[in-house]
């Protein structure tokens, strides 16, 4: 294997690398927008509120990814009523016949689970006062969730989250299971095709860990940004007082 | 003219009741401070007036408007009107022991924040506000500081400025220097002495006997859930009649 091949496989590379930051991106999106309202339910008193979120959560945080993706992709086609909808053009069933939606909707599934309970962690740690607080100033209760409640928890939320937005990155290198060609998948066809494994693996990993790289950036900016009045003062600013 | 009244209010936790009907009058500019030991009932009395916590049973009235409430089929009193409630907690600022600044705001933002959200005033206006009490209270300078880079005695003048904020009728204070290291404790007292001395309404749930001594008008003193005695500072400190107070006062010197 010499320079001229390795060029060739960069086309691959790319594209591979395009699908998945747009599946780690658009699932993780997707997913916290989904998770910020299941988490208001998730820790409501009613169980009758809190109690399918919950059970959402704990079947897709009990079973793994990869057969989360397998029933998507090639589950649901099973169906007689599905594959009828496909003919007749349905719009709303026809992302299950694409890998790429089906991919997205089992990672958005996915992410939006473990998210759901982070921010439902951070929600459930808001100090009492400060809800009590807002009560006391005459908030209504919509003011206090928009003003208070929430703000305050998605800030608490952000280092936890911090870690599933990494796992997601690697997560996603899971759907060259269905037939989708991301990073994993390039370097799988590289693999196939030269049997250099070393060289594949190693170079699609090097790719990862600068995307790892970009992402952690990218989170330490957000905490630098919302995670101020947490942050310890520096000494030379206590000194100067 | 009597701005908050209180009227023969229970609260009942099971079976324990821990106020026996009191009856509280505030008339605009009283300075009122509320005493007895721990448990006495002071601070759930405070915190039933703008219903923090449910009473059992009782009326609070604020400027000639009572709290609508109903009862429920538990006998538990239920708030008819919660619009009504939360215009009249606006008039009613509380400050807290734990200061329960917003931890996530810095303390302009904390002074702004109900005045802009429940009050609705615009930005500038509610900015302008702000900059005035906390200026008062000695704080303008920490106006971009957290919460939790100042000091028990700063973040519980950041609170009182969050409360002269609401331009409110009266100030509800529930210990508002319990929580305080001994030395930070003078630095709210005075601002309090400073608040009494503009003629605000306050109710003041407080253990500093000077404070009640030589700046509140009217004393009360709880005990067990009923009002034991109350009167001017004068009379009720120097010569308690109850033996209860007495005692009560006989410790709290020391």
């Amino acid at each position: 294997m010499n320079f001229d091949d390795l060029m060739q496989l960069a086309p691959a590379y790319a594209n591979g690398l395009v699908v998945t930051v747009q599946l780690t991106v658009y699932s993780l999106a997707l997913g916290l927008a989904i998770a910020i309202p299941l988490s208001i339910l998730r820790v409501a008193p009613n169980r009758l509120l809190s109690g399918p979120v919950a059970v959402y959560t704990w079947f897709m945080r009990g079973t793994p990814l990869l057969a989360q993706l397998m029933i998507v992709y090639y589950g649901f086609g099973q169906f007689q009523w599905v594959q009828d909808a496909w003919q007749r053009g349905n719009p709303f069933l026809a992302p299950l016949r694409d890998p790429f939606s089906c991919a997205l909707i089992a990672l958005t599934a996915n992410t939006c689970a473990y998210t759901t309970e982070i921010l439902a962690g951070a929600l459930r740690a808001t100090p009492y006062g400060e809800v009590e607080a807002a009560q006391a100033y005459g908030m209504s209760r919509v003011t206090a969730w928009r003003r208070i409640l929430l703000p305050s928890a998605l800030r608490r939320f952000i280092p936890a989250y911090s870690n599933e937005i990494i796992l997601m990155l690697h997560g996603t290198s899971l759907v060259s299971a269905i037939t989708l060609i991301d990073l994993t998948g390039a370097a799988r066809d590289f693999y196939a095709n030269f049997y250099a494994p070393f060289e594949a693996f190693i170079s699609v990993g090097t790719v990862y860990f600068g995307l790892t790289a970009i992402f952690s950036f990218l989170i330490r900016l957000t905490e630098r940004r919302y995670l101020a009045h947490l942050r310890p003062q520096s000494f030379r600013k206590l000194a100067r007082g | 003219m009597n701005a908050l009244t209180v009227e023969n209010l229970h609260k009942r936790y099971g079976e324990n009741e821990v106020l026996k009907g009191v009856s509280l009058l505030a008339k605009r500019g009283d300075v009122i401070s509320m005493i007895g030991s721990s448990g006495s009932g002071k601070s759930t009395l405070l915190r039933c007036i703008n219903f923090l916590e449910s009473p059992t049973s009782g009326r609070v009235t604020l400027n000639g408007s009572e709290v609508r409430t109903s009862v429920g089929k538990d006998g538990q009193i239920r708030i008819s009107d919660p619009v009504q409630l939360r215009k009249m907690r606006t008039k009613l600022a509380m400050v807290f022991q734990h200061f329960n600044l917003w931890a996530h705001m810095t303390v302009l933002e904390n002074v702004i924040e109900a005045p802009r959200h429940v009050l609705k005033l615009g930005k500038a206006e509610a900015t302008e506000r702000a900059q005035q009490y906390l200026e008062q209270v000695g704080m303008s300078r920490f106006a971009d500081a957290y919460p939790a880079h100042l000091s028990g005695g700063q973040q519980q003048r950041v609170a009182i400025a969050r409360a002269l904020a609401m331009e409110p009728e009266a100030l509800l204070f529930d210990e508002p220097t319990s929580a305080l290291d001994p030395e930070l404790v003078g630095d709210v007292l005075k601002v309090m002495r400073d608040l009494a001395d503009e003629g605000r309404t306050m109710i003041v749930v407080t253990h500093e006997m000077g404070f009640a001594r030589e700046v509140s008008n009217h004393v009360v003193f709880l005990h067990q859930g009923v009002v034991e005695e109350e009167g001017h500072p004068r009379e009720v400190l120097k010569t308690p009649k109850s033996e209860r107070l007495q005692k009560f006062l006989a410790g709290a010197m020391k």
